[in-house]
């Protein structure tokens, strides 16, 4: 356990933002099985330590760009989770007035420029926001999120050689979900399909600073994102950070299914912890571990994070009332906000 | 007035663009093309050392970075080269750009430009002459520009670089040389204000770009006839001025439109398909259309010639709606 090479603050404001996450996106798999809204969508669950450790390196005035699986990019920047359910449901009060839905929603107001769904499409931006920064001489670093998925995409490849040609201040993170995913042959989809056995070879080619890291371990990825942030404050950008995660087995189908329910009692409690997909939810659970190591290294007591628990989940229902409540976009306004 | 070429103009309306603005970079610096006039940049270059970056031939990503730059906060010039590569870079441009301000529901702003050299040239053949104005007119949420004359490329490049949205800056490889009344201060030429670049009572030509310079001269040399040919030149096709177009042809009751997108759901078709819906009743015989026609753009002179709307074809055209039962003596128009 490395646990204490972070300090307690910092430490329960990575957890404070998984829970968020993870609450956020059991109420949107509930509020998808209420038939609340319809289109097709992506779960953050189990990559929420990578997304929370990097988002909590970050300083408010860095700019980020994410790939369709982002609400848990979203709720971990601190965006209203209230307007952010809103957006998915297509209400009026959506953080993009119910014009991005899940798939494009951003919060700009917090530096949080854009959701990509174009696979890929997030690597050019965020070279893009930080060709920007650059532009305006500030010190302040882009952050691009992608699926392994996106190394697919020859865009990707060309930012990673503008990024380091320009030394633009961008952090490439790559969250690698696919470990476990189930292919075709299983009955699923294919989610990587690459020649290489490395994808830090890809922008390791261009010279970018590369490092491969445990996704769940919340002190690698900000530990990681600490120094990618320090070189591209310096002028030493671009980085890429690889972080690896087990595939959320409710992730795995073509649509997500709601495969485990959070219980972080099974923290401390492994004998709770039941059904088809404990071993998941024992060994690969970034929120329970995280949970777990706070505990055993006496950051907080289990009631301490239970009470934090109970908090995330009641800041997450108040949100999804709010947007449920809320009025749909009106079709009124449809031709509102194309140009400036 | 002082008379510089249109290649001049862009240039002064970069510099002063570049001088104005700290936020304003050039992300490819070959926007005068590779031609006699492509020396005029280099004063840029030596002025701006730090705000011209020369990309790596990557289309798509130079297309996603100046958006991206964009949303965080600056004003990128993208020079696409010839505008036939910019299908290299059309996600970003349609997927990114295009959608960006709307997808947020108005909070994100994409002040971007991204300039291109369209048309035939010469020799150019299929990858080289692209016309895609129609193409990016059928994605919305970008502003199209298409100047046709030194003193609006300078005004409207003025304002695509101050505009708050993503404006495709669409000029034509062979305009570079003409020559043309500027004036040496800066001014702007506002977006969806068409201009009359000649007036007349007998029929109403609408162009854009390089081939206004056709629609002129088909004018001059009917003028010898008598009939009076009113060119209307909309600079930009979003916005675009469908007040003055309509106001035209319902002094002249006829309607030419050229273009050098290809036929099918082009700029000559849409912008008659606006004035047969939106005046009908001014309309004394069916509008006719000059354009590219539906076929890949071919190398050899003499086939390139047969798909270029030339001044002949638009005279033709002119005939026939001056004249509709003369519809025999007009050439196969596109």
């Amino acid at each position: 356990m490395t646990i204490s090479l972070l300090d307690r603050k910092t430490t329960l404001s990575i957890f404070d933002r998984m829970l968020m996450m993870r609450y956020f996106e059991e109420a949107v798999l509930r509020l998808y099985n209420e038939r609340r809204f319809a289109s097709h969508f992506h779960l953050y669950i189990g990559q929420e330590a990578t997304g929370a450790a990097v988002l909590e390196a970050l300083g408010d005035k860095d700019l980020i760009c994410t790939t369709h699986r982002n609400h848990g990019h979203l709720i971990g920047r601190g965006s209203d989770p209230g307007q952010t359910i809103a957006e998915i449901l297509g209400r009026s009060t959506g953080l993009n007035r119910g014009r991005g839905g899940t798939l494009h929603a951003s919060d700009p107001s917090r530096g949080f420029l854009s959701t990509s769904a174009i696979v890929g499409g997030c690597a050019g931006l965020a070279a893009g926001a930080a060709f920007g920064i650059k532009t305006k001489r500030e010190t302040n670093v882009a952050v691009g999120f992608f699926g392994d998925g996106a190394l697919e995409e020859g865009l990707v490849i060309e930012s990673f050689n503008i990024a380091a040609l320009w030394k633009l201040p961008v952090i490439f993170v790559c969250e690698n979900n696919s470990a476990g995913a189930i292919g075709p042959q299983q009955g699923g989809y294919p989610t990587a399909i690459t020649a290489t056995d490395s994808f830090t070879r890809l922008p390791a080619a261009y010279g970018i600073d590369c490092v491969k890291i445990d996704g769940t371990d919340i002190v690698a990825v900000y530990e990681a994102t600490t120094e990618a942030t320090r070189r591209c404050r310096t002028g030493q950008g671009p980085a890429f950070i690889e972080a690896f995660t087990v595939r959320w087995p409710g992730s795995s189908p073509l649509w997500p299914e709601p495969a485990t329910v959070t219980d972080l009692n099974e923290a401390w409690d492994p004998t709770r912890i039941k059904g088809p997909h404990a071993a998941w939810v024992r060994d690969h659970d970034p929120l329970l571990r995280t949970a777990r190591d706070i505990v055993a290294h006496g950051y907080a007591s289990q009631d301490e994070v239970m009470a934090r628990d109970k908090d995330a989940r009641t800041r997450i229902e108040a949100g999804a009332t709010f947007a449920i409540e809320s009025p749909m976009a009106l079709s009124e306004t449809v031709y509102e906000h194309v140009f400036a | 007035m002082r008379k510089i070429s249109y290649a001049g103009a862009i240039v002064e309306a970069l510099r002063t663009s570049l001088s104005e603005d700290s936020t304003v970079s050039l992300v490819g610096s070959y926007v005068l093309g590779l031609g006699p006039k492509r020396v005029l940049m280099d004063s840029i270059r030596a002025e701006f050392p730090d705000r011209i970056y020369d990309p790596p031939t990557s289309e798509a990503a130079i297309v996603s970075i100046g958006a991206g730059a964009a949303m965080a906060g600056t004003r990128p010039f993208v020079d696409i080269g010839t505008a036939s590569f910019s299908y290299v870079g059309w996600s970003p441009l349609v997927n990114e750009a295009a959608v960006a301000r709307y997808m947020s529901g108005g909070s994100l702003r994409v002040p971007v430009v991204y300039h291109m050299l369209h048309g035939l040239r010469g020799g150019g053949a299929a990858q080289h002459s692209g016309s895609p104005q129609a193409m990016l007119w059928n994605a919305p949420g970008l502003e199209i520009v298409l100047p046709s004359s030194p003193y609006d490329v300078k005004g409207l490049m003025r304002s695509a670089i101050k505009s708050d949205n993503p404006t495709v800056f669409i000029n034509h490889a062979r305009l570079m040389d003409i020559e043309g009344d500027v004036p040496a201060e800066d001014y702007t030429v506002p977006f969806g204000r068409a201009d009359i670049k000649r007036a007349g009572r007998d029929v109403t030509v609408v162009a854009t770009s390089f081939v206004v310079h056709a629609a002129l001269s088909a004018a001059e040399r009917l003028a010898a006839d008598g009939i009076e040919v009113e060119v209307v030149d909309p600079r930009t096709l979003v916005p675009l001025d469908h007040k003055t177009i309509l106001n035209s042809v319902r002094q002249t009751g006829r309607l030419v439109v050229i273009d050098e997108a290809p036929l099918s759901c082009g700029v000559a078709s849409e912008i008659s398909a606006i004035v047969a819906e939106e005046g009908f009743e001014f309309l004394q015989c069916p509008i006719v259309r000059v354009a590219r026609p539906d076929i890949p753009v071919p190398f050899s002179k003499p086939l390139e010639d047969a798909i270029t709307p030339t001044t002949e074809k638009v005279i033709a055209a002119i005939r026939r709606v001056i004249d509709p039962r003369a519809k025999n003596a007009a050439t196969r128009l596109s």
